[in-house]
């Protein structure tokens, strides 16, 4: 006890306009369980993709020390036969395998070149199966299994390969109670064979029981580290130091003039895609006002996009139940189309795979989703069509060579832009934004803040869903906390902060 | 900065480069066939030996524009389209007009069925037209009785080798056909002028003034030269007429109409199409209606063609109509291709075909020409690509 297992020191890692980390350092003890806490987009997974070798020494700054020793991996493979094993959030498995073929995948029980020792495969498979409490045949699928039973093949695989030190990336966010417990005291049992684990969570109560130490991570930097039995590791604490952070002036004025109840989702209730037993969606109910910026916060997984989508026209969800009341009158709108007729418009969370076709240039995208204004007879105006693409062009400056350029050439910020000329020429009344400045550098950022306060003002109702707890805070009047399917809670913006936005989720929980 | 014009000869620039392999492979037949090829006589034949294709490389484009779905049953539909409308002149005595006219219903059924399996049950399209080919290749067996039916009426065989009556009366020489070589270099000045004001009037860069008036002068050079070819022999192909009208109802469809669009977003990404209100479903449904009313109409060129319906009539069609369109540009991704860049396509597989068989190549040697060309075309096309990232 009390040796470093793992150091990582000064970490810097860059992205395209972004630094994601910024002289991070991490120590580890051996045999113990590390908690990583950091809002959504702080650097955690970034930091653990550095660790892993996801991101190849080379592409950052800093050194990984492994019991004592300086590490330069160029990929998994590498960190791996270090034992340093990764579990992801998505599980890497393959559903169509069995347990026994995904926990050896890549990592083959050959016993002659490349001809597989099935016997051998299977006997160890079992006894590591045992260890975990994983009570399945060998055969099953993993598609056949839930989620938490999947995420203990995922620790059997690292085992497998004889992890010294096991990663978990939130690895009970997609798990019920019971099994969450389970896993987290299988980590805990796992400690006592001399595994260390470094266990990135969102769910404090989970990290305050089982962890021995807590770093924090805000922003791409290390704030502190607590250590359970020396400091106070309350959630309290912790999310003091997840959020301490000043709001400077990164959001520009408006001028508030809100109307009337103009936007309203009673009772609404969906069921997953994929599973329609899994209710995802439960009694939501929210109101908002002409004119008026309302937040929709939450943590990953929140169901945030799930709600957005399954009003925009129904494209998530089935068994979906509940009334949409606009303006005073009931609207059904069960297919995008009518969502867009009814003045509905959503921009979504990814605008590279479901915002943008972006083989096309920009015009093209502007006027897709409102064809119809620019046509008749079925006959699309080139000329009108290009009129369009340049007025938007110039008004939300989106900076390009012409209206022709490709959207896929485009830098992030400009590509949101061209999704806000394509809804706001759809002339909505009502605009969802999701995450309408992920992956934005802060110049962009600002400029989409002003073009979503300019719509405010002239009397649209917007609905804003963002992780970034400054950015709810700065544009919204009013924010719903959202948490597992519901909502959990509704704030003003003059009674909201970011520590009890945190305590509305943590609380639900 | 780039200039937009630069831009749009870069996106366009598969195209450029297909009409001019086109000129290249035309000039070089021409020089080996010792002047051969361009014969009037050979020119006729080469329009209405290759127009079925032309139809279906059409139809084939719209299908791989969704998503690089291809339509495998074409073929197939064409023969069964064409027997059936043998057996209804032939053994039932049904008159021509409403015998063909019964065939292209029986394709708009045809279509309604792989569009149901397709858009509707989500069979995937390789699969479903996979299981169209199989099953419209047996129930042309099926209508024939496993036997040739011949010879077709004459205004049935008129549509595939029928000529345009010179209502002028010229007797050395076509007249009409002259005169629509005249009247399509009118129009085709007319459009490019209005194109080039508008770009001038946006202040989109134009090509200067000389550059425009030497591509005018060209292209009615060509035109007249092609009409003043067709002229000398037996004038315009019916077959011609039709092709042209074809090509030009579905180019604008493709470039100018909401439909078409609808088929270039959805193949462009299915999800943002969907999520800014393309019905993609229904998109996908109409598309296969089409393919097969094209293919029904090939099958009954292709008849008239051969003056006979044969169990093995349209054999392999779908081939040489997938291939047209990918030399021709198309994507294989979907969302990238043109109708024109389909028939240039359609038309250097045409030439190809054509040149080789005058040359005394024979067929074995055309089927492996013809592969390699394809592959080396797409092979272009993606090496252009991975450069330009």
């Amino acid at each position: 006890m009390g040796q470093n297992v793992l150091e990582m020191k000064n970490i810097t890692k860059l992205f395209p306009g972004v630094k994601a980390l910024d002289q991070v350092n991490l120590s580890v003890k051996a045999h113990q369980i590390h908690a990583l806490v950091g809002e959504n987009g702080a650097g955690k997974s970034t930091l653990m993709n550095v660790l892993s070798g996801v991101y190849p020494s080379g592409s950052y700054e800093g050194d990984i020390v492994v019991e004592g020793e300086v590490c330069q991996f160029r990929g998994i493979k590498e960190s791996e036969a270090k034992g340093i094993a990764i579990i992801h959030q998505e599980l890497a498995l393959i559903p169509s395998l069995s347990i026994a073929e995904n926990v050896f995948l890549g990592n083959e029980q050959a016993g002659m070149g490349v001809i597989i020792d099935w016997d051998k495969t299977r006997t160890k498979t079992l006894e590591m199966m045992k260890k975990v409490g994983l009570d399945e045949h060998i055969e099953t699928r993993v598609m056949d299994l839930g989620m938490g039973k999947q995420q203990l093949v995922e620790i059997v695989k690292a085992l497998a390969k004889d992890v010294k030190i096991l990663i978990l990336d939130e690895p009970t966010a997609a798990l019920n109670d019971d099994d969450s417990d389970h896993l987290l005291e299988l980590l805990l049992e796992l400690k006592s064979h001399d595994i260390t684990s470094i266990i990135i969570s969102h769910k404090l109560n989970e990290v305050t029981k089982v962890a021995d130490e807590i770093t924090v991570i805000r922003d791409g930097k290390t704030i502190e580290t607590l250590i359970k039995g020396v400091d106070d590791i309350s959630e309290d604490r912790i999310i003091k130091g997840m959020v301490g952070r000043e709001l400077t002036d990164r959001f520009p004025k408006r001028t508030h003039d809100i109307g009337d109840v103009y936007f309203e989702v009673k009772d609404w209730n969906v069921y997953d895609q994929k599973d329609d037993t899994r209710h995802q969606l439960k009694d939501i109910n929210i109101k908002t006002r002409k004119g008026e910026v309302v937040g929709i916060a939450g943590l990953m997984g929140a169901g945030r996009t799930e709600l957005a989508m399954s009003i925009f026209g129904r494209s998530y969800g089935k068994k979906i139940t509940g009334t949409i009341i606009k303006n005073g009158k009931e609207i059904k709108i069960h297919t995008v189309k009518a969502a867009i007729s009814n003045g509905i418009a959503y921009t979504t969370e990814d605008r590279k795979s479901a915002g943008l076709i972006l083989i096309d240039d920009i015009k093209r995208n502007i006027s897709l989703a409102s064809l119809k204004t620019i046509s008749r007879h079925l006959i699309i105006d080139d000329n009108e069509e290009v009129k369009v693409g340049e007025e938007f062009r110039k008004k939300l400056r989106i900076k390009s060579s012409s209206i022709l350029q490709k959207t896929g050439n485009l830098s992030g910020g400009n590509q949101q832009k061209v999704v806000f000329s394509k809804w706001i020429f759809s002339d909505p009344d009502v605009l969802i934004l999701d995450e309408p400045t992920r992956g934005i550098d802060v110049g962009a950022k600002y400029e989409i803040y002003t073009v979503i306060n300019e719509l405010a003002e002239k009397g649209k109702t917007i609905i804003m869903i963002s992780s970034e707890l400054p950015e709810i805070l700065g544009m919204c009047d009013r924010i719903y906390v959202m948490n597992e399917g519901q909502i959990v809670g509704e704030l003003n913006s003059d009674e909201a902060s970011q520590e009890n936005i945190m305590h509305c989720i943590m609380q639900s929980h | 900065m780039k200039s937009s014009a630069g831009i749009s000869f870069k996106n366009n620039m598969r195209q450029y480069v297909m009409v001019i392999a086109l000129a290249v492979v035309i000039i070089l037949f021409e020089i080996t066939t010792g002047g051969v090829l361009l014969k009037p006589l050979n020119i006729s034949n080469l329009i209405m030996q290759n127009a079925y294709i032309l139809i279906l490389a059409t139809g084939m484009l719209l299908c791989i524009l969704t998503g690089g779905n291809i339509d495998l049953s074409v073929g197939s539909v064409a023969g069964f389209v064409g027997a059936i409308s043998a057996v209804l002149i032939i053994r039932m005595d049904v008159p021509v007009f409403w015998a063909i006219l019964i065939s292209l219903g029986v394709g708009v059924l045809i279509g309604f069925w792989q569009g149901f399996w397709i858009a509707y049950v989500g069979v995937p399209a390789f699969i479903a037209t996979l299981a169209g080919m199989l099953i419209f290749r047996g129930l042309t067996l099926v209508t024939l009785q496993g036997t040739s039916l011949a010879p077709m009426p004459k205004n049935y065989t008129f549509l595939a080798s029928g000529f345009l009556p010179d209502i002028f009366g010229g007797s050395t020489i076509n007249i009409l056909a002259l005169v629509i070589g005249l009247l399509s270099s009118a129009v085709y000045v007319f459009f490019e002028m209005r194109k080039r004001a508008n770009r001038g009037k946006y202040g989109f860069e134009v090509a200067s003034n000389k550059a425009f008036i030497l591509q005018l002068v060209g292209i009615i050079a060509v035109i007249n030269a092609f009409t003043f070819a067709l002229a000398s022999y037996r004038g315009i192909p019916m077959v011609l007429v039709i092709v042209v009208i074809l090509v030009a109802i579905y180019s604008f469809i493709t470039m100018k109409t909401i439909p078409g669009r609808h088929i270039y977003a959805f193949g462009g990404n299915a999800k943002a199409a969907r999520l800014s209100g393309v019905n993609t479903k229904r998109v996908m449904f109409w598309v296969y209606v089409n393919m097969s009313v094209l293919a029904a109409f090939a099958g009954i060129i292709f008849t008239g063609r051969l003056n006979s319906a044969t169990p093995k009539s349209g054999v392999n069609f779908e081939l040489d109509a997938i291939a047209s369109c990918f030399i021709g540009g198309a994507s294989t991704a979907g969302g990238v291709g043109t109708v024109i860049g389909a028939i240039v396509g359609g038309l250097l597989m045409g030439v190809l075909n054509n040149g080789m068989s005058i040359m005394g190549v024979s067929i074995d040697w055309q089927q492996a020409i013809k592969g390699f060309v394809l592959l080396g075309a797409v092979a272009f096309d993606v090496y252009s690509k991975s450069k330009a990232k």
